[in-house]
């Protein structure tokens, strides 16, 4: 599926397509009703749960008032542990540093390890483009890989898939080696076969991060497979993608927020895998990547600083609020056609483009607020959508009839007399569309409430003239 | 707690919702009714239009401002103010002050009148007291709204007051948290969502087993209720003040 500019009408196709998509629908279901469950079972053994969210929300706002100050400090530590930090302002420029390692090294094998920065740059599609051998090494990201798709989650990138679609896949794509059937435990051996030899071949592997520890220059990465730390110990260049806000001062930090981290996530206490990679092999050592290199990708981030959206800076990747989102359930990840979906990717996603594009996304919530009650780190997420749907009437990026009929609705209101003709008006239109006390379909907008629903019709009088009456 | 005989008798003000004035207006007489059974007086502003929600979420900052100014001039003298709809009644409690804060003189008005606004379950549960009343034999589940569930808390008010209907059995249903897809102007714009996250709200009212479902906001119970008639389905729909007032048997 590919990206899209994100208006509500483009939005809305997308998820009808996805609402009529059964084996989309049943994948969606086993990871809200797996995830949701899992993640509560995993916060009522942990009664501390909202002391330690609350401690996670003043951390991160602290350190998001020194960002700079922290950024450089993580660079010196990272100097100090014999790796090397560089900045990229765009995902551009950040996939142009990357190509240039790759020339320093001589790299041409590259093993890629998850990573939503990763996403945001295309790298491994600019890597493959520019000649590179780039092969994902998560089962997820391999499996999307084949495909030629894009992660659907971001902490499981192909959740929109079943083993039907993955054996299909192996067998379309592996050949030979496509023996496996249909089995969970066939297909993983097959991946990892398949993998083994890319692993040897590497000389570079690239990873992303969770946190980047300014304390100590050391990356914390989790993962659930594991297949990081293999291609980390193999290659003997480590190159890490990243963003600017995914510093944090000290290590403690780091570990309050992988407790949080890992239970809204999947509700496990901690991740399969939590690594710590802090600079190149130490002299005399006698493992460890040879290079260690950092690219911290700005990407639109540091405009939000101080701004009202600032707050999504706060956003650890737990996936809880996609977990939890109703419409997630329906539309799935693609429908948002932007790299990050969901309540967080509604919020965050604009603000990287640097444009309108994917401001609309904003629309699609009912603001139930379920995102905001699981995040673990408190972001107000139906609020900043709030915003964006401020700057898009301000900017008249809504649609014309729906700021007209707004602004008409608000102009209405303050004329009490009128806009009581006006409803009694209406209600006795409605009372007409109407058979044995209900309305089974509406013409212009009401068409919306009638295609899978009717309308109760109004009674005949409103309350405000029955009260009038009484008196 | 209800007022003891020495002191004035109290008056609050009716907020009467756009959906309740149009399309229910037995939810109003209920609120009334409940209120004048707790001895309160029932004051009903006449220039009441609507809180300025669609305004407010359709991004239209400055005239959801001024629906808030409107709103507020017409309750701030009064002792309450009672509310029978979550989001209506969080529009005031919660977004007037965040409106009008970096207004001197407004910014004060919203949070006096934020501090007497009440939804009406916590109203009853909490001010005016509520003695329950005689329903025949209904079996029935909730639907929690999630303006009045997250944004003021709404989870065991309406529960407790339930509890206090004799002849009612309460039961819950799976996911009672999730939303019903109403969202406003989301149902409007994405009807085919919409119909989804509803459709899953009636599977789980039909596993409960009840006869009616119960609800403290009429954009939910409208879905709901337009979503099972369309389907067939014999299940009624209340508003909560119609059920804790004793009227389901005529609504
Ligand atoms: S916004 Fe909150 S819930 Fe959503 S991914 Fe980020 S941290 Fe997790």
């Amino acid at each position: 599926m590919t990206a899209g500019t994100g208006s509500p009408k483009r939005f809305r196709e997308a998820s009808r397509t996805a609402l009529n998509n059964e084996r989309l629908q049943r994948a969606m279901n086993r990871l809200q009703s797996g995830f949701g469950e899992a993640r509560a079972q995993a916060i009522a053994d942990l009664p501390e749960f909202d002391a330690l969210r609350d401690l996670a929300r003043q951390r991160k706002d602290f350190t998001l008032r020194h960002l700079p100050q922290y950024l450089a400090a993580f660079e010196q530590a990272v100097r100090r542990a014999g790796g090397r930090v560089h900045w990229a302002k765009t995902p551009q420029e950040a996939n142009r540093i990357v190509r240039g390692l790759c020339q320093e090294y001589d790299c041409r094998h590259v093993v890629k390890s998850k990573s939503m920065v990763g996403e945001e740059m295309r790298l491994a599609d600019y890597l493959l483009g520019w000649g590179a051998d780039v092969i994902e090494t998560d089962l997820g990201e391999y499996i999307l890989q084949l495909r030629q798709e894009k992660p659907s989650h971001i902490i499981a990138p192909a959740t929109h898939l079943n083993r039907d679609d993955i054996a299909e896949t192996f067998q379309a794509t592996h050949g030979e080696d496509g023996q496996q059937g249909k089995a969970a435990e066939g297909l993983v051996q097959e991946a990892r076969h398949r993998l083994r030899q890319k692993f040897k071949q590497a000389e570079m592997a690239i990873t992303g991060a969770n946190f980047l520890v300014a304390e100590t220059g050391t990356v914390v990465l989790v993962t659930n497979e594991g297949n990081a730390d293999l291609g980390v110990t193999l290659a003997p260049h480590h190159v890490v993608v990243s963003s600017i806000e995914k510093v944090v001062p000290t290590l403690k930090d780091a570990f309050l927020f992988l407790r949080l981290l890992a239970r809204s996530a999947t509700g496990q206490d901690i991740s399969t895998y939590t690594s710590l990679y802090t600079g190149r092999r130490r002299d005399g050592a006698t493992d460890g990547p040879e290079t260690f290199d950092v690219v911290l990708l700005d990407g639109g981030r540091s405009d939000l600083l101080d701004s009202e959206f600032e707050e999504i800076l706060h956003c650890i990747r737990c996936g809880a609020c996609l977990n939890h989102c109703p419409v997630y359930a329906g539309a799935g990840g693609h429908a948002y056609g932007s790299i990050y979906p969901g309540p967080m990717g509604a919020v965050l996603a604009p603000a990287l483009n640097d444009g309108t594009v994917h401001r609309e996304l904003s629309q699609a919530s009912t603001f139930c607020g379920k995102c905001e009650e699981v995040c673990p780190v408190r972001i107000p997420l139906p609020k900043l959508m709030r915003y964006w749907r401020e700057k898009s009437f301000g900017d008249h990026q809504s649609p014309f009839t729906e700021r007209v009929m707004l602004r008409g609705w608000a102009w209405l209101c303050r004329h009490p007399h009128l806009y009581r003709s006006v409803i009694r008006l209406m209600s006795s239109l409605l009372r007409r569309l109407s058979h044995g006390g209900w309305i089974t379909s509406l013409p212009g907008l009401g068409r919306a409430w009638t295609q899978d629903r009717d309308m109760p019709a109004p009674p005949a009088k409103t309350f405000f003239e029955e009260w009038e009456d009484k008196r | 707690m209800p007022q003891s005989s020495t002191s004035k008798k109290s008056a609050a003000g009716l907020w009467v919702t756009c959906l309740v004035n149009l399309f229910r207006p037995s939810v109003a007489w209920a609120v009334v009714r409940l209120l004048n059974q707790a001895g309160i007086d029932v004051i009903v502003p006449k220039h009441q239009t609507c809180c300025g929600q669609p305004s407010y979420n359709g991004g239209d900052r400055s005239n959801a401002r001024r629906a808030a100014r409107q709103v507020i001039r017409q309750f701030e003298r009064l002792d309450y103010m009672v509310v029978p709809s979550g989001s209506c009644a969080a529009m005031i409690r919660k977004h007037y002050p965040e409106l009008l804060k970096e207004d001197r003189d407004w910014s004060a008005r919203a949070n006096n009148l934020a501090a007497k606004c009440y939804e009406l379950t916590e109203f009853l549960n909490h001010v005016a007291g509520y003695d329950g009343t005689q329903v025949s034999s209904l079996k029935a589940t909730y639907h929690d709204s999630c303006s009045g569930l997250r944004e003021l808390n709404l989870k065991t008010a309406p529960r407790d007051l339930l509890g206090r209907v004799r002849g009612l059995e309460l039961v819950e249903m799976r996911d009672a948290e999730r939303c019903c897809g109403f969202g406003g102007a989301f149902c409007l714009k994405y009807p085919e969502l919409s119909n989804d996250m509803v459709s899953r709200k009636i599977r789980n009212i039909m596993d409960s087993g009840a006869e009616c479902v119960i609800a403290g906001d009429l954009g939910c119970l409208m879905t709901l209720e337009g979503k099972l008639h369309r389907l067939g389905h014999r299940i009624r729909g209340y508003h909560i003040a119609e059920i804790l007032a004793g009227m389901e048997g005529d609504a």
